[in-house]
């Protein structure tokens, strides 16, 4: 379980890498969002996904599951959906002040 | 009880709050403002006095006993730190209620202005990796707003950088945290620094310690620092006041924690890594500050220097060093605000952003002349304004510790700063006017305040270092001793 979620993970950070990498910032956009993704999975992984029981006192009897790293999954979600929100309505901004989505375009703004 | 830990959190945040709800009234936004600072520096001062008599306090969340909750420790680091950027904070948003647009203030200036504040002091208070990350990113929307804020093209495409280049510093920072529970399984951090400690800081921790450098040098801007002069240089004065003053250092204060209390084991680390870098962000800041001349780039590239500086004193590694950066953290919050604000109100004068542009500005603003050459002894270090007591401790803690090189490279460093600012108050202030005093723009008295204050506060930090010495000691002492930290957190549970 652990040993196919790790590779997920790096299939998804590839991924995010490649779309950050690009010129267009909705692709860059794009690609925080899924390396966002990587690492809330990997958070899990972390946490040893698939061991333990639920951990309710009168559900099940131990061992029980650690429910920290889903906590922390839980904070550092919210967290990626207010920057993503930003980052989109930014991004709009930008291309409606500048006329265009192309970071080369947007760079050679300031050198001016 | 200490529930006054989480006040210096909570003001900020419900003022922030209540702010959202006062937006139609700018006067009453001001003066909820001004209460909530001033009892805000009343709070960090009381914190500071009763960490002096009671030692380091903590406050559980919840009643959840360390290392199982989140908890707020307040050790004499965290309080100093708290002080002053409550204090800067505290001027800057003065300044800023009479240098902001109006249709900014409209659009929730001051309630993000506080936001900012809150996520600072958070970062500064908590006991905890994820709830650092949890405040850090408090600190960091609040920014993006704020450098966004009021918009047009240049500051646009600038916060663009400067949001991805955070979102993927932020994404570093909680792989960091993965390892380090995957590893440890603990992210209270008196509890890491057990953990570690028991373990040995192997090849896989040393690994997540580097990771967390990574982190903290992109926030802090040590060595990597080039999204750093193009946002602080794009926004107007009090907003990139409050930024130089407040952020970089957050990201400072994280690499001590971090360095000093949790991985400290590892001398390659400490000694080579960070003090290359450490160097380089000093060659960089110096070649930067000297190469432009954009008065808002020299100001912004001084920012680096400093933070290279402050880093030279945890690569050297003592109590004497740790002493000089603390020192150095308290100045250069305050001097990095006056000289954003003063930068900024060249600019706001003169409409012209070039050193070349501008010339003879002390006949008409001998005021702000002089506070700029103030500032320019006091970024210098030149005694006895605030700065020379940290280099001085600094450099006394590089000589017990034989590290020469970084002495020589921190010190060399002043001189290029020196020459820096010089270059600015000569070719600005000197020579022939180039402004008729019948057309110059009014310089309000009621703007000159916060700045004269902020002097007044580089004089007394340097004038009065013998009041804030034992403080300063305490926080040095800690950070030299980790286990003093750990005892205060976890002994109780222990025994």
């Amino acid at each position: 379980m652990e040993f196919h979620m790790t590779i997920l993970v790096g299939i998804l950070v590839t991924v995010a890498v490649y779309l950050l990498l690009s010129r267009n910032m909705v692709r860059i956009i794009l690609g925080t969002a899924v390396l966002s993704h990587a690492v809330h999975l990997l958070l899990i992984t972390m946490g040893g996904a698939g061991e333990g029981k639920v951990p309710l006192l009168r559900e099940s009897e131990g061992p029980y599951a650690d429910a920290l790293p889903q906590a922390l999954i839980l904070t550092a979600i919210v967290i990626s959906f207010a920057t993503t929100a930003l980052l989109l309505v930014l991004a709009y901004r930008t291309y409606e002040e500048s006329g265009s989505d192309n970071m080369n375009t947007i760079r050679r703004i300031d050198r001016e | 009880m200490n529930n006054i830990l989480v006040l210096p959190m909570l003001i900020p945040l419900l003022t922030g709050f209540v702010l959202f709800f006062l937006r139609p009234s700018i006067r009453a936004q001001k003066i909820v403002s001004i209460l909530s600072l001033l009892s805000l520096v009343a709070v960090s001062t009381n914190i500071l006095f009763r960490i002096r008599e009671d030692g380091i306090i903590r406050l559980d969340f919840g009643g959840w006993q360390p290392p199982f909750g989140i908890l707020f420790v307040g050790d004499s680091f965290s309080a100093l730190m708290v002080l002053t950027a409550s204090v800067v904070s505290t001027l800057i948003i003065t300044y800023a209620f009479t240098a902001t647009e109006r249709r900014m203030e409209n659009m929730f200036f001051y309630p993000f202005a506080f936001f900012l504040v809150a996520g600072v002091n958070g970062s500064f208070l908590t006991g905890d990796m994820f709830n650092l990350f949890v405040c850090f990113e408090v600190m960091l929307l609040a920014s993006y707003v704020l450098i966004t804020l009021g918009g047009g093209k240049v500051r646009l495409a600038e916060s663009m950088k400067y949001v991805a280049i955070n979102v993927v510093a932020s994404w570093f920072f909680l792989v960091a945290l993965a390892f380090l529970y995957g590893t440890v399984g603990t992210l209270n951090m008196a509890h890491v620094s057990v953990r570690v400690a028991e373990a040995g800081q192997g090849p896989l921790l040393s690994a997540i310690a580097i990771v967390f450098l990574v982190v903290f040098a992109l926030k802090a801007g040590l060595f990597l620092y080039f999204w750093l002069p193009g946002s602080y240089s794009s926004p107007p004065g009090p907003i990139a006041a409050l930024m130089a003053a407040l952020l970089t250092k957050v990201g400072v204060y994280a690499m001590f924690r971090t360095f000093t209390l949790m991985f400290y084991h590892d001398d390659f680390i400490l000694g080579t890594i960070i003090g290359t870098m450490a160097v380089l962000t000093i060659i960089g800041g110096c070649l930067g500050a000297v190469a432009y001349t954009d008065i808002r780039q020299i100001a912004s590239y001084n920012v680096i220097i400093a933070v290279g500086f402050m880093i030279l004193g945890l690569a050297v590694f003592n109590e004497q060093a740790f002493k000089g950066s603390v020192f150095y953290l308290i100045h250069d919050m305050v001097i990095k605000g006056i000289l954003f604000l003063i930068v900024g109100a060249m600019v706001y004068l003169t409409g012209k952003t070039k050193i070349t542009e501008m010339s003879g500005l002390i006949r008409n603003y001998p005021a702000l002349g002089w506070l700029l050459f103030l500032t320019t002894l006091g970024l210098a270090g030149i005694p006895p304004l605030s700065g020379f007591i940290g280099k001085m401790y600094v450099g006394l803690g590089a000589v017990e510790g034989g590290d020469y090189f970084l002495l020589f490279v921190g010190f060399a460093s002043s001189l290029v700063v020196l020459y820096s600012m010089l270059r600015i108050f000569m070719n600005c202030f000197w020579g022939e006017t180039i402004i008729n005093r019948e057309d110059q723009r009014l310089l309000p008295t009621r703007r000159l305040i916060p700045i004269a204050l902020l002097g007044v506060l580089v004089v007394a930090i340097g004038v009065g270092a013998q009041a804030l010495e034992p403080f300063v000691s305490d926080a040095a002492r800690v950070m030299a001793n980790p286990e003093l930290y750990i005892d205060a957190v976890l002994g109780e549970v222990e025994s």
